[in-house]
């Protein structure tokens, strides 16, 4: 599969990464060295090995159902740019 | 041409624990907005999500009660996509190896068994709330509801018609609150459906393109959103037109469905194993412990109730249809266990009924289960008839229905006597004294000759108006039974 530059773009609106013309092309040009470099990795047989989805070979710590946080509504929203009635504000969204 | 529908639905139900699925903020519902967000909620610079032990748990339990395979090591997911109220700009959630997977759920739809396959249940923090009014033109973000835990239950297209759909939504919503993992609150959220409605000709053993039907916050909404939406769908392909794949919301005002989204559009949602959170791993011994406690589920119960105590299927299933009325009526049969179907009878029947009217749940029924007993004894050694029962009743429930608090937390102070109190206080007693009844028999005979001579000439209606003439002399307070018995034998 070789990635076109129409590829790049979508995956750029879709990460909200702005990207010009010249941008795309240079990003086409390094992913399509990475896919090749896939489909280097790819040629290797795997069919008995279970799938890696963690670096580490560690598993998950589990924390206890407790309620350990207080309320710091104040605190963090003196960072925030707009609040009102004690919510986020933010540009108007419409689905 | 007959027309098939096809319908998959994708349940989310919030979890009951106390803390969120990654954070230690409170979920309880309806705080000042902002208040249960803490910085791992608003996704801060540097924090990390830790797993809650209580959200895995109760997924474990939910995949035991459908039969359904625990998968370990379990992964999660991010799953992207942009939205003020979704502050990381990704969803934590599963998408390879989710916490359960398969299972099945069975329940009845007029009669018939009906299996339902579910794909998977995976767990996932839920979004947060964007409030669109009032603003000055600003959309207002209350994150309180972000990072609190869901299971999302995934079925197979098993579902044919909506009816089978509700009866699917019905059950699950029951069993999750059976387990005690979800409060089934529907308006405030806590339990959410959406359905994935196709249709097909009838026979057909491909799929058409579905759309998906988000939100459905209530029984009646998902049935009609579904049959409005097949309707559209039919319309639109035999008008000569296709389906467009898209995601649809349901208008409960207008009763139709209309586009949100098409598949052009649809997300790419780039999921990919979460690098903060590493592979959950589930020992069979975690497992055997969660299966140790798990309660005995609403089938497996409702069969012991056909075989232990003789009940009829029909009777079996509605005392089983949760937890609550189930838990009353083996309260009751176990202070009167000669008679199930009796006891069976009052809790389907007068109890349900009073707690109907009075708006209340079976968990918050005045009447202790001794007390109901106690009531049906009455019935049974002759004192009342089941008439005058339900008069004690009503009377019983009057005097109770003022607390507050349910039977559990009564019974320990509950007076068995009332019982007998009202029925001493207010006359209603029976009379057994079979000279009192005879003298009341020999009394109609003489008074009604016409009947006497109808009977004996082979009428047997007028037997049944004598009787109730008898009754009436003794303004219900005579045995039937012991009426029948001694009238037919004195008109021999």
């Amino acid at each position: 599969m070789s990635l076109s530059l129409d590829d790049v773009k979508r995956v750029a609106n879709l990460a909200r990464i702005e990207i010009g013309e010249e941008e795309a092309t240079t990003a086409l040009a390094q992913l399509s060295g990475i896919f090749s470099l896939i489909r280097q990795m790819q040629a290797v047989d795997t069919a008995a090995i279970a799938p890696m989805s963690h670096a580490q070979d560690v598993m998950q710590r589990l924390r206890a159902d407790i309620v350990t946080e207080t309320d710091q509504r104040d605190l963090f929203q003196s960072i925030a740019p707009q609040v009102e009635a004690g919510l986020y504000l933010v540009p108007k969204v419409i689905e | 041409m007959q027309w098939e529908t096809v319908i998959g639905l994708e349940v989310h139900a919030q979890l009951s624990t106390q803390s969120k699925i990654f954070s230690g903020a409170s979920i309880a519902f309806g705080a000042a907005p902002n208040a249960e967000a803490c910085a791992v909620d608003l996704a801060l610079p540097g924090v990390l999500p830790v797993l809650n032990r209580g959200a895995v748990e109760r997924a474990i339990r939910f995949g035991l009660a459908v039969g359904a395979k625990i998968n370990s090591p379990s992964i999660f997911a991010r799953k992207n996509y942009f939205y003020p109220d979704l502050p990381k700009g990704y969803q934590i959630s599963q998408y390879e190896l989710p916490v359960v997977e398969g299972g099945t759920v069975m329940f009845h739809v007029a009669e018939t068994e009906k299996t339902v396959r579910l794909v998977r249940a995976h767990l996932e923090e839920d979004a947060g709330k964007s409030l669109h009014e009032d603003f000055h033109g600003m959309t207002g973000i209350d994150l309180n509801r972000a990072g609190t835990p869901l299971l999302e239950i995934v079925s197979e297209p098993d579902m044919r018609s909506s009816a089978e759909a509700v009866a699917y939504a019905k059950t699950l919503h029951s069993l999750v609150r059976w387990i005690n993992i979800c409060d089934g609150n529907m308006q405030e959220g806590s339990f959410r459906c959406d359905a994935n409605v196709s249709v097909r000709p009838r026979g057909s053993g491909r799929l058409g393109t579905r759309c998906e039907i988000k939100n459905l916050n209530s029984f009646r909404f998902l049935e009609k959103a579904i049959d409005h939406e097949a309707r559209r769908q039919i319309e639109i392909i035999e008008d000569g037109g296709t389906i467009q794949q898209q995601t649809r919301l349901y208008d409960p005002d207008r009763d139709e469905t209309r586009a949100m989204r098409s598949k052009e559009d649809a997300q790419d949602y780039r999921y990919f194993p979460d690098p903060d959170l590493l592979p959950l791993e589930i020992p069979s011994s975690w497992i055997s412990e969660v299966r140790d406690v798990l309660p005995e589920l609403p089938a497996q119960m409702r069969s012991r109730l056909e075989r232990d105590y003789g009940l009829s299927s029909y009777d079996a299933e509605t005392l089983t249809a949760d937890r609550e009325i189930a838990d009353y009526f083996v309260a009751v049969v176990s202070n009167l266990p000669s008679d199930p179907k009796l006891c069976a009878n009052w809790v389907m029947g007068e109890t349900s009924a009073y707690l109907n009217d009075a708006g209340k749940s079976f968990e918050h029924c005045p009447l202790s289960p001794g007390e109901l007993a106690q009531l049906l004894t009455r019935i049974k050694d002759g004192t009342i008839s089941g008439k005058m029962a339900k008069e004690v009743f009503r009377q019983m429930w009057s005097r109770r229905s003022e607390q507050e608090t349910g039977w559990k937390s009564l019974q320990a102070k509950t007076d068995q006597s009332l019982v007998d109190q009202i029925i001493e206080s207010q006359g209603l007693k029976q009379i057994s004294d079979s000279g009192a009844v005879e003298k009341l028999i020999d009394e109609v005979i003489a008074t009604n000759p016409k009947s006497v001579e109808e009977f004996k000439a082979g009428k047997e209606k007028a037997f049944n108006a004598l009787v109730g003439q008898v009754m009436k002399a003794a303004r219900g307070k005579a045995n039937p039974a012991q009426v029948n018995e001694i009238l037919r034998s004195k008109l021999k």
